[in-house]
């Protein structure tokens, strides 16, 4: 059966702390590996958690030309390295499809802050006649999306979704959006984050909000367990190609999973925390199934948002109880930013493709760390080693700072 | 190759990544892959490399790579 409506995902492209195209982020994902080590690239004394996820296998000109390369700050120079990847993966030939009916979606937190903080230098220095004239082209957060479309010749509706720690899940419903109302046949969804920077880095400590256990990179990043103390701030990218179903059929591409639906919310609760019942959470899960038309008992798998945060954890675990009754102690949950560290702005995107991936081959990640799990965290959270699974309907969780919620329902497909 | 030469062909393959050998007097900005906001980048690097201050009127007209260096040997000369 194939729904007009139906919007399917055909292609993937992660550029991660934990690897770069699918096999290796896939493979990253299920053995455990975690991408967190120490922060390089500046100077980090003074500063609380000198730990991060960064993306050191990623070599611009593999992706870009050197003149290219230049005109893009680095969350958008890895947004088009991924949607190359995505493409690629996709089998999907640009020079044979009507490019004015390709859009694309990128999500970011923050986007070209390290530009904002070098002329910002420049500016306090040497004054406003010395500041660059490329400034407001790389920071704006936008140009991720926009060099996409440069980079690709893509001409359909173009976009970006900035809501924080969940602008990729925001980007993944806009692209599903497009597609069911026929405003275009594919869409390049997903998101890019590069703020692995002094200023960003100094910012997030100050909120406590990171983890400090700076003696042990690849143990700090550790969901639902006791002793997680913070989020690992990571960088990276990660472009899905959606399209619709009927399109995805007619040019004979290999379908992963079917976006089903997905639901918004708000928390309106608090700047950074969250609400401390999850109700926000609570309320996209269940938006999110509605829109699908799925009910709740038909959920294996939630990859959570998971950040490691103390309050975040139990807020979601929360979350899920109040949405799912007694179905919670049957279903599993995840947090594969156990592995690759917070990817902020492109978690959710990242984490669609960790969904995407354990829907079509039927495993499911895990949460490394969690060796002593916290007695307020007290779902199957699949801890240290991947499982076997016949996962059939996983919902994928993205909670953004400012209160703002998307969750995305991802549902195993036949073909 | 004049200290100046040197100074702009430095500056144009290593900031702008323009290749060494599409570099001729006659060769434009645009074909060197330069817009007019790198054009403006470009004299800004150019007045800290060579201490020299270069109004934007005078980047009026300024077109090709020869039209460059003659501006700048004007600019430099003057200042010597």
């Amino acid at each position: 059966m194939s729904a007009p409506g139906r919007v399917v995902v055909t292609g993937i492209g992660p550029v991660t702390p934990v690897g770069i195209g699918v096999d290796a982020f896939w493979e990253s994902l299920i053995q455990g590996r975690s991408g967190v080590g120490k922060l390089e690239g500046f100077d980090t004394s003074g500063l609380s958690s000198r730990i991060a996820a960064q993306v050191h296998d990623f070599r611009v000109e593999e992706h870009l030309e050197p003149a290219v390369a230049r005109r893009m700050e680095r969350f958008a120079q890895l947004a088009v390295a991924a949607a190359q990847l995505a493409v690629a993966d996709a089998s999907l030939d640009l020079e044979t499809s009507n490019r004015a009916r390709i859009g694309c979606v990128v999500g970011t937190g923050i986007g070209g802050v390290a530009a904002f903080e070098a002329q910002v230098k420049v500016f306090a220095e040497r004054g406003p006649s010395r500041v660059s004239p490329h400034l407001v082209a790389l920071m704006i957060p936008n140009m991720a999306a926009g060099q996409v479309a440069m980079r690709l010749g893509i001409t359909g509706p173009n976009e970006c979704t900035v809501t924080a720690c969940a602008a990729s899940g925001h980007a993944i419903a806009r692209a599903v959006d497009f597609l069911r109302a026929g405003r275009a046949d594919v869409v390049l969804a997903g998101g890019a984050e590069a703020a692995v920077t002094p200023l960003t880095v100094a910012g997030f400590c100050a909120t406590r909000a990171l983890s400090t256990r700076n003696d042990d990179p690849e143990g700090a990043s550790r969901p639902f367990d006791a002793g997680r103390d913070g989020f690992v701030i990571g960088e990276g990218a990660t472009m899905l190609v959606l399209e619709r179903e009927d399109h995805a059929r007619a040019r004979g591409a290999r379908i992963y999973a079917e976006v089903a639906g997905y639901g918004l919310s708000a928390d309106a609760h608090h700047e950074t925390a969250p609400h401390p019942e999850g109700a926000g959470g609570a309320q996209a899960m269940r938006a999110a199934l509605e829109d699908a038309a799925l009910a709740p008992e038909t959920v294996d798998y939630i990859n959570a948002h998971g950040t490691s945060t103390s309050l975040g954890d139990i807020a979601e675990t929360l979350a899920i109880r109040s949405e799912f009754g007694s179905h919670a102690d049957r279903l599993a949950v995840s947090s594969t930013k156990s592995v690759t560290g917070h990817l902020l702005g492109a978690a959710g995107a990242t984490e669609a493709a960790a969904t995407v991936l354990a829907l079509a081959r039927g495993i499911l990640p895990p949460t490394i760390n969690l060796t002593d799990p916290d007695p307020a965290c007290d779902l199957d959270y699949v801890p240290l080693i991947a499982r076997k699974a016949n996962v059939r309907v996983a919902l994928t969780n993205s909670f953004g700072f400012g209160g703002q919620n998307a969750s995305i329902v991802l549902v195993a497909h036949d073909g | 190759m004049s200290e100046i030469e040197n100074v702009i062909r430095t500056l144009l393959t290593q900031e702008f990544k323009v290749e060494e050998g599409g570099i001729k007097p006659d060769a434009t900005f645009e074909q060197l892959g330069l817009d007019s906001l790198d054009v403006v980048s470009f004299a800004m690097a150019l007045e800290d490399r060579l201490q020299i201050e270069i109004p934007e009127k005078e980047l009026d007209g300024v077109e090709t790579y020869a039209d460059a260096l003659a501006l700048l040997e004007r600019k430099v000369g003057a200042r010597a």
